[in-house]
């Protein structure tokens, strides 16, 4: 692979700097606090869309069951999928916020320190 | 259908659509006339100068997402299938959580004006950027395609334009309108088109939704009831038998129609966080944070807009009824602007028309500019000319690139015209699943995935798909194919991507185990470091 292959990036840093930074403890407890908290969160609401996909292809008589006049199982879980994809974004931005950004704004800051 | 001619003279005034629709462009044509003063920089004509705000990406995003498809499409399957329509609206607002949680801060810390930028950062350049360029131009073209083709239909019904001839005139003049706008305006100019439909668009819905429910005394328990009725008592053939507040009345008839709907399922919601126009809006924002925000506001907006789409769906059931839906010129896209009509008369339908219309105008323009951006900076500059081009050179090549695209795809548009050509948008999905999320999954999680894993990832879904689809029902062989009469299909599902999008992860895990670990570990460090730190990622333009 030749260089002339690279895209034209600042390369005000170098690589070993980069995989020191990698390694560093300050780094990897960054990149575990957010694979802890993205890959499980993922898995939930695939899984429960896919309950979701799934009662609908082959539970119609489940679905169909009436709740509250016309209103029935189908319906509710639909709504619900609304309302649990607007509760694990607002669980995500404060996780971000809080655990994340502190983090990364550290490591950043001292990275950019280095440059200037 | 029993009656074709009903509804189609019956519907509002065209002068005033076509009056209010005018309006809107002229309206936009100034802002973005006013907006394209610095569009000199590849900066700026790509990711308009990165200078959004979250709020400001984020709604543009909820105006470039939602196309006529979702609007006129959902509405229109939620009125005459009942509960089937309003599991599309499901898939595609779950889909957005991938591309929180998973993409949109990394793809902003790492890339620069493509997807590409991303999936090619520590992988060997020309080929995977070759790959990546070659995906972002056929899901743009299958996506533009369908919003062309869907504008001849619209015209049918909206401007009572039912002559070929007037229907391709108005194909032809928004094509040209959305190259003027991504000629003068770039990307900056395109966002605030999407915004402002996007405005519009919501707004509407939004007060739609309230005079329905207000009609049924805010019961929405009623507005079922009601819609259910006027089912049972359709005189259109098949239609009375429906239960439209369960789902099956469109999937559930047998095995392979339930497997095409997990399949369409599951596309949809791994789809989103790959359609290249949506990655991109990401890199209109300065930082990670911002384009975190612009997720927040998109699903925020986009789930109140399908909750909208839902009442209105079942509303134009029950007030439009079914018989006169399926017998206007645009069949089941007929439903909202009927319901409109209904509604508000002549005015609100002419704001609708309209809407409908802009509503296209946005999408194609950040089509347009995402393909062409594509092109120039992935095949242009970095595979043909190994990055020995300017930015400026760039920036020329997209906007010929741009002109070609938009001539291309108003030739297609009217040769699709009339065509049964829905199941594009579905395609374009799934391609984005199978051949561009799961590199952009492995790309950003996992260390030891390289070049070979990326390219028969993205070849094999790419192509996984598209072979799929040309022999499914979609093409040939079924009642509603686009070329009827022949039957050369043998793949018995019209979504491909049950079979297509784990293919993909599949290939990608065989491709890397296969090929020696032979990456740089440095320009994995580096793009690791950047994608969670944003050092070193691309700062706003100063004003």
């Amino acid at each position: 692979m030749s260089d002339t292959e690279r895209p034209i990036r600042p390369e005000a840093i170098s690589g070993e700097r980069y995989l020191e930074v990698q390694a560093s403890p300050e780094f990897q407890e960054l990149r575990s606090r957010l694979r802890r908290f993205v890959f499980p969160m993922t898995a939930v609401f695939l899984l429960w869309y896919a309950t979701y996909v799934l009662l609908g292809a082959f539970a119609h008589d489940f679905m169909a069951t009436k709740v509250w006049g016309n209103v029935n199982v189908g319906l509710i879980i639909g709504l619900g999928q609304f309302l649990s994809t607007f509760l694990i974004t607002g669980l995500y931005v404060r996780f971000a916020n809080r655990e994340l950004d502190p983090r990364a704004g550290a490591i950043r800051a001292e990275l950019e320190s280095e440059i200037n | 259908m029993t009656t074709l001619v009903t509804a189609s003279e019956a519907v509002g005034d065209p002068v005033a659509n076509i009056g209010i629709f005018s309006l809107f462009v002229v309206v936009t044509m100034i802002v973005v006339i006013r907006a394209s003063k610095k569009n000199a920089t590849a900066d700026e004509f790509f990711t308009g100068g990165r200078g959004f705000s979250g709020t400001q990406n984020g709604i543009a995003i909820a105006g470039d997402y939602l196309s006529a498809a979702s609007f006129l499409g959902i509405a229109g399957a939620i009125a005459v299938y009942g509960y089937d329509g309003f599991l599309y609206s499901i898939g595609f607002l779950v889909a957005w959580l991938v591309a929180l949680l998973l993409v949109a801060e990394l793809l902003r810390n790492t890339g620069k004006f493509t997807m590409a930028d991303v999936l090619s950062f520590r992988l060997r350049q020309k080929p995977v950027r070759l790959a990546a360029a070659t995906s972002t131009l056929t899901v743009s073209l299958f996506y533009l395609l369908a919003q062309m083709a869907g504008a001849g239909g619209l015209v049918a019904l909206l401007l009572n334009i039912n002559g070929r001839a007037g229907q391709s005139v108005v194909i032809a003049v928004v094509g040209v309108l959305m190259i003027v706008y991504v000629l003068v305006g770039g990307m900056k100019g395109t966002t605030w088109v999407q915004i402002i439909k996007a405005v519009l668009l919501i707004t509407g819905a939004a007060f739609m939704t309230v005079t329905v429910l207000a009609k049924f005394g805010l019961n929405f328990s009623e507005i079922l009831g009601a819609a259910q009725s006027a089912i049972s008592g359709s005189t259109t053939t098949g239609v009375a038998s429906r239960d439209v507040l369960a789902p099956g009345a469109r999937y559930g008839g047998s095995l392979t129609s339930q497997l095409n709907f997990i399949s369409l399922a599951l596309a949809l919601v791994l789809g989103t966080a790959g359609l290249p126009h949506v990655l991109m809006r990401f890199y209109t924002v300065p930082t990670a944070k911002e384009a975190r925000r612009s997720v927040v506001w998109a699903i925020a907006l986009i789930g109140a807009f399908y909750l909208f789409t839902l009442v209105l769906g079942y509303g134009a059931a029950a007030l439009v009824g079914p018989d006169r839906i399926l017998g206007a010129a645009g069949g089941v896209n007929s439903a909202a602007p009927l319901l409109a009509f209904e509604l508000g008369g002549v005015i609100l339908l002419g704001v609708i028309s309209a809407v409908a219309f802009a509503t296209i105008l946005a999408v194609v323009a950040g089509l347009t500019i995402t393909a062409s951006a594509s092109f120039a900076h992935d095949i242009y500059a970095s595979v043909m000319k190994s990055h020995q081009v300017t930015e400026a050179e760039q920036v020329r090549v997209s906007r010929i690139t741009a002109v070609v695209l938009g001539i291309f795809a108003i030739g297609l548009g009217i040769l699709a015209n009339g065509q049964n050509v829905a199941f594009l948008v579905a395609l374009a999905f799934a391609v984005a699943a199978a051949a561009n999320l799961p590199t952009i999954v492995y790309s950003l999680y996992w260390k030891r995935f390289n070049t070979r894993g990326a390219l028969w990832s993205m070849y094999g879904g790419l192509i996984s798909t598209i072979v799929l689809i040309v022999f499914s029902p979609a093409v040939s062989g079924g009642k509603t194919s686009m070329i009827p009469g022949v039957d050369f299909s043998w793949f018995p599902l019209a979504n491909p991507g049950i079979v297509s999008i784990p293919l993909a992860f599949i290939l990608g895990i065989v491709g890397t185990l296969t090929s020696p670990d032979d990456e740089d570990p440095k320009l994995a460090a580096e793009m690791e470091v950047r994608s969670l730190t944003g050092i070193g990622a691309e700062k706003a333009v100063a004003h």
